[in-house]
């Protein structure tokens, strides 16, 4: 990717708007094709996938925009094509030239070098203000796909407009929903493996926009975003000892939840309502599951066994709660009601079962397997059937969704002396896997919700 | 092989230094493993305990090196094995001996896990020495344990030969019982 890097100043809010981006449809101009009525449709199945082929000039400058009007263009390009599900028709071989946003498009220019999608657009810049418009077509059926949309905000906030760009025309095309404008907290390391500096860190899905939450004086463990994305959840050795901490994006405050003496807290995530914190205490040597209520402080014991119950994930409607515990004697997955009770173990195959992690779309639990000395991230049905897995390597782990449900990202660490860690992600189909690309290692990734 | 044990002594000595430090989990207690040793103090620890000679059977050096501040674990169990319950017999009369002293246990896993596991496993390898420390006379208010998961590898290869090392508990001493 040449795209240049914005690096937002180090105490911006990280997800709540740092301008609001204002959504408009653009009337009066042309008659919108009927929304997602044209043949112009990818099928998301498990069936092998021809990419549809797209092209996306660069956007016409309207004012001012200079090198955003190329930069907005190809920022949405690259979404796109990082899917998998659609390749570009590079600009070299474009036939036609895009002046005027206005205008419809030669439909048989671009149909002759066969793109059967074309994103065309404008960008207009004054002062820090930048505004964005669209306009998605289907060459084949000579229609224009779904209104156009228009954009504004700060000039700091391009990559965002051309995420929501690349996420309309994705989500026109497929039916799903898309997940470019979104953010990742992740942990970013450094140093030898056994001198390993860890520190809080959050990217834009696709790895710019790099900003550091914490610095690397203290360990710092397997951060999660509130589903709003104001707050993150996190185990942190600053007091010497794991405890789940929680810090406020925009002021990055933290604080330290549920701290009994003798105890360790970790593998908190957050209830889908973000009131309440489901995670592992550890006393005496045994790890079981709690809630803690954000507001009153009440604290609930979920399970009481001897075994090691941890990482737990909400379900989406907030109703029962997957994790993983060894009570059986191995690492397995099991699913309760969120207010404890009878568990009932849904993994089934051989092997190890860990970190489970209920998709937001609630039909599918994706997990870390190890079997046979090798690690998968794996996806299986909430009733254990369907097991498929994604992956394998020497170590695999900790599977993040994205929020249509449609792609994971997960830590993939190489063996040896010399072994790091690195982002990955992967479809729910087990195509396309890619590595996300961080300045030094980096490892634990959590996906934002969809940035309003 | 015999400057293997040595290493690690030393290593432990590094570790140990940080432990009243506050930032001991930062740079500078990241020092903790250095093959370069000395190198790793320039990290910003300071230590008040000081070490003492090997030779004195009051010190923290002679605790560490004579008596054994660590037990290994087989693969992904937390039970002691005779040669670990032997070392903390040692430990613990040690201990009663020297009861000036605060303790931490440290449990550490593998790198053969995934993270929260390995966190839950260092935890009971950690519990498993406390409750044996108890149970030759410690008191149990002179004891904290804290797990690394696998989080502070002192070796880094990736095969058994390395993983035996990880799989540990490891007895940190510092000034003021009862902390």
């Amino acid at each position: 990717m040449t795209v240049k890097r914005f690096l937002i100043p180090a105490l911006a809010p990280v997800l709540a708007p740092v301008l609001a981006i204002a959504l408009m449809a653009l009337s009066g101009v042309q008659t919108p094709a009927q929304a997602q009525s044209g043949p112009l449709r990818i099928e998301i199945t498990e069936g092998v996938i021809e990419p549809l082929p797209f092209a996306v000039p660069d956007f016409v400058d309207e004012g001012g925009a200079g090198e955003y009007a190329r930069n907005i263009a190809r920022v949405i390009a690259s979404d796109l094509s990082g899917t998998g599900l659609f390749r570009e028709i590079p600009r070299e071989a474009h036939i036609a030239r895009v002046s005027s946003f206005d205008n419809s498009i030669g439909y048989e220019d671009w149909k002759a070098i066969n793109a059967q999608a074309v994103i065309t657009g404008a960008v207009t810049v004054s002062g820090d203000r930048i505004v964005v418009k669209f306009r998605l077509f289907d060459v084949f059926s000579g229609q224009q796909l779904g209104e156009g949309l228009q954009f504004a905000g700060t000039t700091q906030t391009w990559r965002r407009m051309a995420h929501k760009v690349a996420d309309a025309a994705y989500s026109r095309i497929t039916g799903e929903g898309g997940y470019f404008d979104t953010r990742v907290v992740f942990v970013s390391e450094s140093g030898p493996k056994n001198q390993r500096l860890k520190r809080l860190a959050v990217m834009d899905y696709d790895g710019a926009n790099v900003q550091y939450l914490t610095d690397s004086s203290s360990i710092v463990l397997a951060p999660r975003f509130s589903p709003t994305g104001d707050r993150i959840l996190y185990t942190s050795y600053a007091t010497g000892f794991p405890r789940i901490t929680l810090m406020d994006v925009g002021s990055l405050r933290t604080q330290t939840l549920a701290e009994q003496q003798g105890t360790m807290t970790f593998a908190p995530r957050f209830s889908p309502d973000g009131g309440r914190v489901v995670f592992s205490l550890e006393r005496g040597g045994n790890s079981d599951l709690y809630m803690l209520t954000l507001g009153s402080g009440n604290l609930s014991q979920l399970t009481n066994a001897p075994s090691i119950e941890t990482a737990p994930s909400f379900s989406p409607d907030g109703s029962q709660i997957v994790f993983e515990s060894d009570r059986s004697g191995t690492q397995q997955l099991y699913i309760m009601p969120a207010s404890g009770g009878e568990a009932r173990r849904i993994s089934g195959g051989q092997g190890r079962y860990s970190t489970p992690v209920w998709s937001p779309r609630g039909d599918m639990i994706a997990f870390t397997k190890q079997h046979q000395g090798r690690f998968h991230i794996g996806v299986m049905r909430t009733d254990g059937s369907e097991e498929r897995l994604l992956t394998a390597s020497f170590l695999d782990e900790g599977p993040t969704w994205a929020p249509n449900g449609r792609v994971i990202m997960f830590t993939r660490e190489t063996s040896g002396a010399g072994g790091s860690a690195a982002l990955y992600s992967v479809d729910i189909s087990g195509r396309n896997l890619r590595q996300i690309p961080t300045d030094g290692a980096a490892s634990d990734p959590a996906w934002s919700p969809l940035l309003p | 092989m015999s400057l293997l044990p040595k290493a690690l002594l030393l290593v432990a000595a590094f570790g140990l230094a940080a432990c009243n430090n506050p930032d001991r989990f930062g740079a500078g207690g990241a020092g903790a493993g250095s093959a370069g040793g000395a190198g790793g103090m320039n990290g910003g620890f300071v230590d008040t305990t000081g070490l003492g000679d090997p030779n004195n059977p009051q010190s923290i050096a002679y605790f560490n090196q004579r008596v054994g501040d660590r037990v290994l674990f087989p693969v992904d169990q937390h039970t002691l094995t005779d040669q670990g319950r032997q070392v903390l017999s040692g430990q613990a009369q040690w201990l009663m001996t020297n009861a000036s002293y605060a303790v931490i246990i440290e449990g550490h896993a593998d790198e053969q896990g995934t993270r929260e596991y390995n966190l839950s496993l260092g935890a009971r390898r950690a519990a498993a020495v406390q409750n044996y420390l108890i149970s030759q006379g410690v008191p149990a208010g002179r004891m904290r344990t804290v797990s690394y998961g696998k989080e502070r590898p002192i070796e880094v290869c990736s095969t058994e030969a390395c993983y035996s090392q990880n799989r540990r508990s490891v007895t940190v001493l510092s000034m003021g019982a009862g902390a």
